[in-house]
């Protein structure tokens, strides 16, 4: 037990610490907004974690693409869709509650008991370190290539398919414009046209 | 490595990955907001993520396959969040609401 592996102990405790109450904090918290932000920290705290299992390029692209991207567009869309509303209560929920959560518990127990009992063939080769980086460059251009290109196109199937799902499609003939059917239009104080995509 | 000087086993990142597993599954059956639900479904892809990350590691040292496929997952998980939020937000427009009890639009 050197300086060093204190050290590393410490930050796993730290982290592991604030994954899991951060994730509670996720679910249990009534506020969205403050959810969400906690959403943030747990996935630091995840790429803290890639950072000790020596995983550098992952933890970069956890911290780029969960909280720099994923957590932004959650944020948004909270910030969009943030209406106060009372939400109908429904009968028998906190029993609903409980035996969810014993559902979870049970599988909690049973991943434990796998987790705990399973002769994992460690310690393995050596951990390659700050080669990693190099290293799946090789796999994601030799044996990996094809899921590599599965990945672009989906990314682009994506994309394309979420400007389209989110896109506010404002056709408002003549008579629309004056009469009172507008069913999908949410803002009713200002009918105004937000997006005007007619060619006149 | 040599076990007596590894610090952290295994096994311990494996008890946390269950633990936000299990939060992540507990917040999807229970949460209202569709918009939680969707960060529940972010918890549990980044449980799997913490697993595949520390098997790679410990066991599969020299390929590191497991990040490999931790990239594919998250690539996965930004498209996910991508179309669930759009969704999300035709849906809000329809019903004016994100709640998951007023959702039926599938019941037949």
């Amino acid at each position: 037990m050197n300086i060093a592996n204190s050290t590393e102990q410490i930050c796993f405790l730290i982290l592991a610490s604030v994954i899991i109450s951060g994730s509670l904090g996720v679910v249990l918290i009534e506020n969205i907004v403050y959810s969400a932000f906690l959403l943030g920290g747990v996935f630091m705290s995840v790429a803290g974690l890639y950072l000790l299992l020596n995983a550098s390029f992952v933890a970069a692209a956890q911290v780029l693409v969960y909280v720099g991207a994923v957590n932004v567009l959650i944020l948004f869309a909270i910030m969009l869709v943030n209406k106060r509303e009372e939400l109908k209560p429904i009968a028998g929920l906190q029993i609903r509650r409980f035996f969810s959560g014993c559902v979870c518990a049970g599988l909690l127990a049973l991943l434990f008991r796998v987790n705990l009992t399973t002769k994992w063939a460690t310690p393995g080769p050596q951990a390659i370190g700050e080669e990693a980086t190099e290293r799946i460059g090789e796999h994601l251009f030799t044996d990996y290539l094809l899921p590599f290109e599965l990945a672009s196109v989906l990314l682009l199937m994506a994309m394309i398919g979420a400007i389209v799902l989110a896109r506010r499609d404002v056709f408002l003939t003549e008579e629309e414009k004056l009469g009172e059917r507008a069913g999908n239009i949410i803002d009713n104080k200002s009918k105004a046209i937000l997006i005007d995509q007619s060619t006149e | 490595m040599n076990p007596n000087t590894v610090p952290i086993p295994l096994e311990a990142y494996l008890l946390i990955a269950s633990m936000l597993f299990c939060i992540g599954v507990w917040g999807l059956i229970n949460s209202r907001n569709a918009v939680r639900v969707l960060m529940s479904i972010e918890l549990m892809l980044n449980a799997v993520n913490i697993n595949l990350m520390a098997f790679s590691s410990y066991i599969d040292g020299n390929l590191i396959r497991g990040q490999v496929f931790t990239v594919f997952v998250i690539t996965v998980a930004a498209a996910e969040a991508a179309v669930g939020l759009a969704i999300l937000l035709s849906l809000y427009r329809n019903r004016t609401t994100v709640d998951m009890e007023s959702f039926n639009l599938l019941k037949w």
